[in-house]
């Protein structure tokens, strides 16, 4: 990609900042204490999941430690018109059940659900 | 019809579900008799802090609405006016136990830390666009000064006014630092702040270079960190190749660099003049200040060096403005910090809180208190730079200056919880010894100081001390304080003296009456059998490692002290308390 200049760069911005999430999205903790738990395991389960049930619209993607330390490896899970869910203790054996259960039939996982840490305050307000 | 919304009913980690369970009965009770279970799902949840014994705290989705239920009834009326006929039920509505408040971490869990676009999209790069195009380097710096922002790597300067030294300093080329040696046993805040979020740092530190005047900046990070390394070196790559870190910034005359030095992980390399001597390839060994980096740093170039959290903060300060920011946290200290809460709670992680937030918040009711039902006995905070803090200072709102009043200090944030099974000598003992280990030698109050005191201190354990030592202890302590070069040798006996202070009598217990309660200092204990208690079962007899007890079912079992290790295997197995630890 080209060098952003101030103009471009906003561009860019608005148009990242706009773009709607349409599919339902995996988000893997792969911190040094998630991958310390088997988070990379639970990522490789989620990608061999998704592929064998052909879910075309669902995105697996990784994200850094929330701070769940206690319950790696962490999970979370957003399912367009579904209210966003984190999993803590996700093995391998927790991610197919998510993705038959949660991402297919819109179930939830009980005794594996965490709270959200905090409000986001970029997006929820100060 | 398909599921649209979802109950759910949160409990405790290590407890029962029993109380749920009836609740949770009612609820499926109600919806079918609604017919409702085909629309909405009941399911458990986990609360990472504690809970209320005599209710159950109940969330609805994707209202996002809290419930306290205290019996059976309550879901009915949850069901019935709530979901059915979409009513507020007041009476049982609780607001939300949101206790976290993430500046640092706003990003860490939530983007894709590989992925430059999901920093872009929320607000990444938009308060270095802001600062190169919009505003002079004074204004920025007095942005951050307005903040309150004070350096978050222990010592608490304040953040604003170390970049206007610098900037004041004479000198054509200035550096930029980052401090990323986190090195606190316990500690991990800034390794997880930059593998969650590596972005937020190199475009605070573009931001510190275009305030101060300086092109180039440094990371110094330990080696054992290699996947923060490999996250630092992505980023500052798909920047440059975007035109955000590099020449000319977004096209303009600004140009920042960033270049990752390692760290072998000597404890004494986060102390700044040391980590400038590492970072130059000489031996990481403090020096005298004055003079200080700000005028004087990197190659004698003026370099400011800030630690990681402190920088994280810095590109919301300038889009939000050092007014919003200095509204959170206490008079003196402004903002939020992380902590990394270890040792025996529930619920071990990374807290981001305002300032001004009490122990009894982080470690009760966000962290979910102490494990196994044992009780709180101490926090320390600060590392082994810092202090033991007991029960009774629980309540106080924690800040820079409460912690220091309080014998400990903020360090660089971890909190290590503490319960009546350990034993004050022996944690002292701990950070003693990882003290004199990272010694670098160079001055003699650390160097001999530091030993000193552990000698004496592994005798108190032994129960050879004597209480003049305490005294002697203190004395050594206070030369340390007042004569070590650096941070290091300066800091060393915070923990041996915040300890005499809250849990002298443990001390003297260990002098006088050579006991440790807490069963920690093996030569003090002695292991006995209690023929009254003793159902001679032999379960110790059978686990014994050292093959120190005798006797047989017939005539009862005795421990031989002479062959005893004092592992306290017997003491643990023993389903009779039959076994005496003294």
């Amino acid at each position: 990609m080209s060098k952003l200049n101030r103009t471009k760069f906003r561009d860019l911005r608005e148009e990242l900042r706009t773009s709607k999430q349409e599919s339902t999205e995996i988000i893997v903790g792969l911190g040094s204490c998630g991958i310390a738990a088997g988070a990379g395991k639970t990522f490789d389960a989620f990608q061999k999941e998704i592929k064998a049930k052909n879910l075309t619209g669902t995105v697996l993607r990784r994200t850094g430690c929330m701070g769940l330390c206690a319950t790696e490896p962490t999970v979370e899970i957003k399912v367009p018109g579904m209210a966003d869910i984190i999993y803590g203790g996700v093995t391998p054996e927790i991610a197919r059940e998510i993705v038959e259960r949660h991402v297919m039939r819109k179930r939830l996982i009980g005794n594996l659900i965490q709270d959200k840490p905090s409000r986001d305050i970029l997006k929820e307000g100060e | 019809m398909s599921l649209n919304r979802y109950i759910l009913l949160y409990r405790e980690t290590d407890a029962g579900i029993d109380k749920n369970e009836r609740l949770f009965d009612a609820f499926i009770k109600e919806l079918s008799e609604n017919d409702l279970t085909h629309s909405v799902q009941v399911v458990d949840a986990i609360t990472t802090g504690t809970t209320d014994p005599e209710s159950t705290l109940v969330k609805i989705l994707p209202d996002n609405i809290y419930f306290r239920c205290t019996g059976t009834g309550d879901a009915k009326k949850i069901v019935d006016d709530f979901i059915v006929k979409n009513k507020p039920v007041k009476k049982l509505e609780t607001p939300s136990t949101d206790k976290q408040y993430r500046i640092v971490l706003r990003n860490c869990g939530v983007i894709d830390p590989e992925n430059i676009d999901d920093y872009i999209a929320r607000e990444g790069y938009s308060a270095l666009e802001k600062v190169i195009f919009d505003m002079t380097p004074e204004e920025v710096i007095n942005e951050v000064k307005k903040s309150g922002l004070r350096g978050r790597g222990g010592a608490g300067f304040p953040t604003g006014n170390k970049w206007a030294f610098s900037r004041m300093a004479e000198g054509e080329i200035k550096y930029i630092v980052c401090n990323a040696d986190e090195g606190d046993p316990g500690a991990y805040m800034d390794r997880s702040t930059l593998e969650g979020d590596p972005h937020s740092i190199i475009e605070a530190m573009a931001i510190a270079g275009y305030a101060v005047g300086s092109n180039k900046g440094y990371i110094y990070i330990r080696a054992e960190y290699p996947l923060a390394i490999k996250r630092l070196e992505i980023a500052i790559s798909q920047a440059t190749e975007l035109g955000l870190m590099g020449d000319s910034i977004m096209g303009s005359d600004f140009g920042f660099n960033i270049e990752i030095r390692y760290g072998a992980g000597a404890f004494v390399c986060g102390e700044e003049t040391a980590l400038l001597a590492s970072l130059q390839g000489e031996r990481g060994m403090p020096k005298p200040r004055p003079p200080f980096p700000a005028v004087k740093g990197l190659w004698s170039k003026p370099t400011v060096i800030n630690n990681v959290e402190t920088l994280a903060n810095i590109p919301v300060i300038i889009l939000r403005g050092g007014e919003w920011f200095s509204r959170i946290g206490t008079e003196g200290s402004k903002g939020t910090k992380v902590f990394a809460v270890t040792g025996k709670v529930k619920n071990s992680g990374l807290v981001e809180v305002p300032m001004g937030t009490t122990l009894r918040d982080i470690i009760f009711t966000i962290s979910g208190g102490i494990r196994n039902n044992r009780k709180f006995k101490a926090v320390q905070t600060g590392g082994p730079s810092g202090g033991v803090i007991p029960d009774t200072f629980l309540d106080t709102p924690i800040d820079y200056d409460n912690l220091i009043a309080l014998g400990s200090m903020m360090g660089s944030g971890g909190m290590i919880v503490m319960d009546e099974d350990d034993c004050m000598v022996d944690v002292n003992k701990f950070y003693l010894q990882f003290s004199v280990d990272e010694s670098c030698g160079k001055c003699a109050p650390c160097r001999l100081g530091g030993r000193q005191l552990l000698s004496y201190l592994k005798e108190v354990s032994r129960g050879l001390g004597s209480i003049e030592d305490i005294e002697k202890m203190k004395h050594i302590g206070h030369a340390m304080q007042k004569a070590s070069l650096c941070g290091l040798g300066q800091t060393t006996s915070n923990p041996i003296q915040s300890a005499l202070r809250y849990f002298y009598d443990e001390y003297e217990e260990h002098i006088l009456d050579r006991k440790c309660r807490a069963g920690k200092c093996v030569e003090l204990l002695t292991y006995t059998i209690d023929p009254e208690k003793c159902s001679r079962c032999g379960i110790c007899k059978r686990g014994c490692p050292a093959s120190a007890i005798s006797g047989d079912r017939e005539s009862g079992f005795v421990i031989d002290k002479t062959v005893c290790i004092k592992c306290g295997d017997c003491f643990n197995k023993c389903k009779f308390d039959a076994i005496d630890r003294g």
